[in-house]
């Protein structure tokens, strides 16, 4: 019985407006233990950024309907009261973001942004926050940190931004942190000093992180295990060094041939055709086969399980169970 | 071989006017009750005071000493008497064709003018904009009410002077809308394109332009024909307006002040005219706003 | 910033000229012999030649134009025709009362909107949001002059409780700050503030609705803040544009209160006009409506740099 920090079973989540019901998430089953990197790659619109929401309750209250189960650090998720959430928020679990411009109150100091949440959730005195604050701007290696706790947010490069958004997620410890697109908005050589800052903070830590991305490059760069998402379902799931070395659906195999790494110099790059799911009305069967090259009639019938083993496993018929 | 399924049509998204957006605008209409039913009631007020003439009980100008100031529901005279024993039925149905059309013209003339005027600053930019949008400014710098108070105080009353104080108070307003409109609009993608490939400026304005800017400007329009109605009452209120014996709904609230120790109902039935049809027009152009999705 | 704060006053400079000049040709748009419009009809002639003489109504508009603002500047605004005494005196003493009456709806108008618009804002899409949006239109399109007398109608000849003219009991005029001239102030006050209440919980509204779309209200819930805590984000960032919107309606406060001042006989620069109106009195007309205007001028200026100063994304640029 092992007790894993994660622990997500069935997850749905629908939008419900007057007009439409859009389907983002349509049964995710994943376990998280402390210490591990799980990184979920897709598209957008695959329902991965939903999913990470979903995790910390986020997702707009009144359209939005959950089903299904998602333990954070031993708490229920759906049946936990708003109060009892706010104190799990920001403690137990924090969130990163893919535009740190958007993400921070532009009329707060960074400084401000860090002691509130410390203030909030350690009862600290304004002195111990500020000494606080000061520490973890250091931790994330922000040069001149006393001075750019008193600076606004559109005042700090792109880089030192996410740096300071990190330090806010960080601030109160946190034993899970999700990663939504950080690297994203930022300059490829910020984002190898991002990506690594976070591993070594990861480790240092002993945080479970939960990271989200449409980059593979990133996805192995910082990942123990990968999976891939599409139309708000787990297509593949294994170790890094499995689904880069031997993907199993014909969607991760498609990834892998659009993407541009060194090996592949000399070969012709390769395309998905299509466009992804509408998910107001999403097929009976794999989403992803009115794309799949190698679909058959029987793809159409129902969604394929899990097949595979339990360490490398993928949603596709093709796959021997 | 891939299978015989065809794929899911991806849909669209363009930054145009999309072909479906009319009928989406009159789905969202058809469902919003509130506007539905101002619209309607709006339409009945005017269909009655065109039709003042045949539906009125009595002639608008014929008073009666000896009926002064009677009550609602006095025999004939279904809701009482002004001070002069004039039949307030009669006047009401007659009064709002004037304050109608105080109401109206103005902001349709300055529709047209601050429509144009604009479009041409947002669509031409540099030392016309500044020109325009500069003289604007010099009118947005008094308040609504006293520019109309001025002008009109200055020209004296009359009809023609209300509508043209309340067509340059409406001008400027008009302007900055259409203005910052097209300035939006002008540097969407697709008419940088168009201007990139050579088409005439007058074409760049009537297909890709004037489509798109008409609409926001229509909306704002129809916000303002309330504030028009109130402050063309306003001024007939001041005596700046409509002259007496005119009936109007703003002069009648005036000339009926006197009653409201003996008659107060009686008193007050031109300004509830005038609160009725001023919340329709605005909830209609909230409606509308809503419905064609513009951003105020 | 300090450059901006310089070319933000700079411009203020031509704006204020152009607005004399409007106010300038008011006495040329009225019908007739501009001195006719200046000086009464009975007017000896050697007045008549002096006048022409001060304000070269013999001379180019242009020269007119400095010569009627040199009068001006030195608070000169020419003397009234109805009662032939100096207009400044009369005016400033109009310009305390309706001050006091715009001050009085300002607060009553700013806070009902913020609380209505705040909540509205907060809650798009409910029942609340509806009720507040409902009597924000409801404020905007009532004839407030109508209102006015629905009021006096109601709390002073139905149930007598608060007179309903003037602003003193003795007509003298004065102000104290006491429950006898507070009476007064109450019925013209309460219906001054509905255009303001209507049109700020509209803009607030308007204002919490985008700034709870931000995407650092998802980053302020997920660092575990209360909704106090998020409320005060929230705040903090509508401030300077619900402040820009309501710094406006206090000018158009002070310059549209005419109508109901009119109403309740309030002693300010509406009732002053009014009377100039009726009277066909231009220079009180023109010089009310010059000094009105100026004090627009002035406080969208005033909105202008206080909107920089709590603003710190404008502070830099």
């Amino acid at each position: 019985m092992s007790t894993s920090l994660v622990k997500v079973r069935d997850l749905g989540v629908r939008f419900v407006t007057r007009d439409r019901t859009i389907h983002a998430v349509n049964g995710v089953n994943f376990d998280l233990d402390s210490g591990e990197v799980l990184c979920i790659l897709g598209e957008s619109g695959s329902g991965k950024s939903v999913t990470l929401r979903a995790l910390m309750r986020l997702n707009p209250a009144a359209r939005t309907v959950m089903t299904g189960t998602v333990e954070v650090g031993g708490h229920n998720i759906a049946t936990t009261s708003e109060r009892e959430m706010e104190s799990i928020r920001g403690r137990v679990v924090s969130m990163i973001f893919q535009e740190p411009m958007t993400a921070l109150d532009p009329v707060f100091t960074i400084g401000q942004q860090i002691t509130e949440t410390v203030i909030r959730h350690e009862g600290l005195s304004h002195a111990q926050a500020h000494k606080r604050a000061l520490d973890l701007l250091e931790l994330v290696q922000i040069p001149s940190a006393e001075r750019r706790l008193a600076a606004y947010p559109h005042e700090l490069s792109g880089g030192l931004r996410q740096r300071a958004m990190i330090a806010i997620a960080l601030s109160c410890r946190p034993s899970l942190l999700l990663a939504d697109e950080p690297t994203t908005a930022l300059d490829a050589t910020v984002q190898i000093q991002i990506l690594l800052l976070l591993r070594r903070l990861q480790q240092e830590m002993g945080m479970g992180v939960i990271f989200v991305t449409h980059d593979l490059g990133v996805a192995g760069e910082i990942a123990d295990r990968i999976a891939v998402m599409y139309g708000g379902r787990f297509v593949e799931e294994g170790s890094v060094r499995d689904v880069m070395r031997s993907a199993l659906h014909p969607y991760t195999q498609g990834l892998l041939g659009a993407t541009v790494h060194a090996g592949l110099r000399g070969r012709r790059l390769t395309t998905i055709r299509g466009a992804p799911p509408n998910l107001e009305h999403l097929p009976q069967g794999c989403a992803f086969a009115p794309r799949c090259d190698v679909a058959e009639p029987v793809c159409n019938l129902a969604v394929p399980p899990l097949n595979g083993s339990p360490a490398h496993r993928a949603r596709c018929v093709r796959v021997p169970a | 071989m891939s299978a015989t399924v065809a794929p899911a049509l991806p849909r669209e998204k363009t930054r145009d006017v999309p072909a479906g957006y009319w009928q989406g605008v009159r789905k969202r209409l058809l469902r919003d009750k509130v506007t539905l039913i101002c619209a309607g009631l709006l339409l009945l007020i005017l269909f009655a005071i065109l039709a003042a003439p045949w539906i009125s009980p009595h002639p608008p100008f014929q008073g009666s000493m000896i009926r002064r100031l009677k009550p609602i529901g006095f025999p004939g005279y279904p809701l009482g008497t002004d001070e002069l024993g004039r039949d307030i039925l009669t006047r009401l149905l007659f009064g709002g064709r004037l304050s109608w059309f105080l109401g109206i013209t103005p902001v349709a003339i300055a529709f047209v003018i601050g429509g144009t005027l604009g479009v041409v600053a947002g669509f031409a930019g540099g030392w016309l904009n500044m020109l325009i949008m500069r003289v604007t400014d010099v009118f947005y710098a008094f308040p609504s009410v006293l520019l109309a108070v001025a002008i009109s105080g200055a020209l004296g009353a009359g009809i023609f002077n209300a509508i043209l104080a309340l067509t340059m108070v409406f001008i400027p307003p008009i302007i900055r809308v259409a203005e910052t409109v097209t300035t939006g609009v002008r540097n969407l993608d697709y008419v940088e394109s168009a201007r990139a490939s050579g088409s005439g400026a007058f074409t760049i304005v009537r297909v890709h332009v004037l489509p798109n800017v008409l609409g926001p400007i229509f909306v704002y329009a129809t916000g303002l024909i309330s504030v028009a109605m109130i402050l063309a009452s306003g001024l007939s209120f001041l005596g700046l307006g409509t002259r007496p014996p005119e009936p109007e709904w703003g002069l009648m609230l005036n000339t009926l002040r006197t009653a409201i120790y003996t008659q107060p109902v009686v008193a007050m039935l031109p300004g509830a005219c005038i609160f009725v049809t001023s919340i329709c027009f605005n909830l209609v152009s909230d409606g509308l706003r809503s419905a064609m999705d513009v951003r105020a | 910033m300090l450059l901006y704060l310089i070319r933000r006053i700079l411009y203020a400079v031509p704006i204020a000229l152009s607005v004399s000049l409007v106010c300038f040709m008011l006495v040329h748009i009225a019908p007739g012999d501009p001195i006719n419009a200046i000086l009464p009809p009975d007017a000896p002639a050697d007045v008549v030649a002096s006048v022409r003489a001060a304000y070269g109504l013999d001379k180019p508009l242009p020269i007119q134009f400095g010569l009627w603002l040199s009068h001006v500047v030195t608070g000169d605004l020419g003397r009234s025709l109805a009662t032939g005494r100096d207009i400044w005196p009369d005016l400033a003493a109009a310009l305390q009362n309706t001050l006091i009456l715009a001050a009085a709806s300002a607060g009553i108008g700013f806070s009902l909107g913020t609380v209505l618009g705040s909540l509205a804002g907060a809650n798009v899409g409910t029942w609340i949001d509806r009720v507040c949006v409902g009597v924000a239109v409801a404020g905007v399109s009532v004839p407030h002059y109508w209102l006015g007398m629905v009021m006096v109608i109601i709390f002073s000849v139905t149930l007598n409780v608060l007179p309903a003219m003037g602003s003193s009991p003795d007509g003298a005029g004065g102000w104290a700050l006491d429950w006898v001239h507070l009476r007064h102030l109450i019925l013209p006050a309460v219906t001054l503030s509905v255009i303001p209440m209507g049109i700020v919980t509209r803009n607030v509204r308007g204002i919490v609705v985008e700034v709870l779309g931000q995407d650092f209200i998802t980053t302020l819930r997920g660092k575990g803040l209360r909704r106090s805590g998020v409320i005060v984000h929230v705040l903090k960032n509508a401030a300077p544009n619900a402040l820009a919107v309501m710094g406006l309606q206090l000018g158009y406060l002070m310059g549209g209160s005419i109508l109901v001042e009119t109403v309740f006989a309030w002693p300010g620069t509406g009732f002053l006009l009014n009377t100039a109106i009726f009277q066909r009195d231009i220079p009180v007309l023109q010089g009310t409506i010059l000094v009105l205007a100026m004090f627009f001028v002035a406080l969208n200026l005033g909105v202008d740099l206080l909107q920089t100063a709590i603003d710190p994304r404008m502070r830099r640029s």
